[in-house]
């Protein structure tokens, strides 16, 4: 088949990977890069499950050519941790707030919700709903997870309210 | 992976054009949400693809010379959302294209993508066929300019040939001047749902707001292919506003749709969605105007 090579910065570090030009987005940091945050759920733009960020705005991996990911800059849940280890505020406000049951849905949702949290103007309930509609979650019931995301944005602001 | 057969990359409008010229079988592939879901289903496995989504000469918005707003086809309904000439000028589309699928499908989906998949439910199509939309088709060939009036040829069939692009979608000033509009899509689930019914009107009043001089309405879902009612916006053309006028608006567009039932709804209630939502269309676009009902 016809192979090529992609260039593209993954989770801060720059990458080429070698691969068929039929992959996907997901296909590719998954299998190739493994990312494991990234599932494969539906696999047709439903449910969320590869949500990534490209540039800065959430996409479905899935439905996403890898070879379209030359040139840019990719953050997947891996890249959301500083240190070896240690996990982000916005994974730790998921599992103290059990917006977390079987786990497969919680990397796309805390992806999708990261342009909330990097905003600084507050969000309602409403409108993290609408950011996170593209996400399907058949186990919590979704409002744990839009108070983990509420809470996380509101401690974000005061902290940076704080530093200026 | 995905099945299809050979990709063929543009890196240019030009040598899309030649490559489509060479490999009419093969489609273009923009953000890929309906083809590549198709070839995940299997509909169109082992296709032939023509790359288009990286050019960015066709990405993009702007106000031309004359006054039209210009959409290039692969700018994503995202970015048609938030652009500045949209915001001012119609800001019924942006409404309309936030209605699509989640913020995802909305990043990577086209609103050239929308139109030329040529189905019904296409939330752009509804508002740009209620704003007289002219397309630019381009191909080795030449340019044609098409009313977006004249595109659907059928559920699925639009009227592009085996060589042409969609190049761009132009409403023209005088279209979109003074006009103010609403869309109203109507599902069974607030997000991540295709219209069962789709209802775009857009009004521009007399001086004196009191009587509507022109009314244009649209609907998606409520035939084979996006339409227009004739016989509702003759019907309201210099009509004082009252609530007997907006009710023989509901009744007229009956004269002019032909819904079917699918699973998601039956005719007989598309039939009434059709009334109803063009009645509160209707008077939401006055209401943007600055009209009110005068009895
Ligand atoms: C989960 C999900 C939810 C969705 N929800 C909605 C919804 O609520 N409302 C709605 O209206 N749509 C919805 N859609 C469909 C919508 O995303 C598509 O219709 C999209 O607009 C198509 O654009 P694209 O660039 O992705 O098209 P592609 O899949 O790349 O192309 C679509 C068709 O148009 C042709 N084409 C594309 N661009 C051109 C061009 N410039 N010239 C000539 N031919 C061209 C292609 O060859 C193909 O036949 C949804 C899709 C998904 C996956
Ligand atoms: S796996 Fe990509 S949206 Fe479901
Ligand atoms: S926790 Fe199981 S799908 Fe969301």
């Amino acid at each position: 088949m016809d192979n090529r090579s992609v260039t593209c910065t993954v989770n801060g570090r720059k990458r080429t990977f070698m691969i068929d030009v039929r992959s996907s987005l997901s296909d590719m940091l998954r299998g190739e890069a493994g990312l494991d945050s990234i599932k494969h759920g539906c696999d047709v733009g439903e449910c969320g499950a590869c949500t990534v960020l490209i540039d800065g705005k959430p996409f479905n991996s899935c439905i996403y050519l890898a070879i379209w990911a030359e040139g840019k800059t990719i953050l997947t849940l891996e890249g959301l941790s500083t240190t070896q280890g240690a996990i982000s505020d916005i994974q730790q406000a998921f599992i103290d707030e059990g917006a977390v049951q079987c786990g497969i849905c919680t990397p796309g949702f805390i992806m999708a919700s990261i342009p909330i949290l990097e905003s600084d103007v507050p969000a309602t309930r409403d409108e993290i709903k609408r950011q996170i509609a593209g996400n399907l979650c058949r186990c919590t019931g979704y409002e744990h997870i839009v108070t983990a995301i509420e809470k996380t944005q509101k401690k974000r602001i005061a902290e940076r309210a704080r530093q200026v | 992976m995905y099945n299809f057969k050979t990709l063929y990359e543009a890196t240019s409008v030009a040598e899309a054009l030649t490559l489509k010229a060479d490999h009419p079988e093969a489609l273009f592939l923009a953000g890929g949400s309906d083809i590549l879901i198709k070839i995940r289903e299997g509909r169109l496995a082992g296709v032939d693809l023509i790359n288009i989504y990286m050019l960015d000469e066709l990405r993009g918005i702007c106000l031309e010379e004359n006054g039209s707003i210009l959409i290039r086809p692969l700018t994503s309904f995202t970015d048609v959302a938030m652009h500045p000439v949209i915001k001012k000028h119609l800001p019924v589309l942006g409404e309309a294209v936030n209605t699509i699928g989640g913020p995802q499908v909305r990043n990577i989906g086209t609103i050239g993508g929308n139109i030329c998949n040529g189905v019904p439910s296409a939330d752009s199509a509804i508002t740009l066929k209620a704003y007289d939309a002219t397309l630019e088709i381009v191909s080795t060939e030449g340019t044609r300019v098409l009313p977006y009036a004249d595109f659907n040829l059928g559920f699925g069939k639009v009227d592009l040939g085996p060589t042409e692009l969609l190049a761009g979608i132009r409403i023209p000033k005088a279209s979109w001047e003074g006009s103010f509009g609403h869309y109203i899509k109507y599902s069974m689930r607030k997000a991540m749902d295709i219209a069962t019914l789709g209802c775009s009107a857009n009004v521009k009043l007399s001086g004196d707001k009191r009587s509507i001089k022109q009314l244009r309405i649209a609907f998606g879902v409520a035939a084979p292919v996006p339409i227009r009612s004739p016989k509702a916006e003759e019907l309201a053309k210099d009509k004082t506003i009252t609530q007997d006028l907006i009710d023989r608006i509901g009744e007229a567009v009956l004269g002019d749709v032909s819904p079917r039932s699918s699973w998601r709804a039956g005719r007989e209630f598309r039939l009434q969605l059709i009334e109803e939502l063009a009645k509160r269309a209707t008077v939401e676009a006055i209401g943007k105007a600055g009209g009110t009902i005068n009895g």
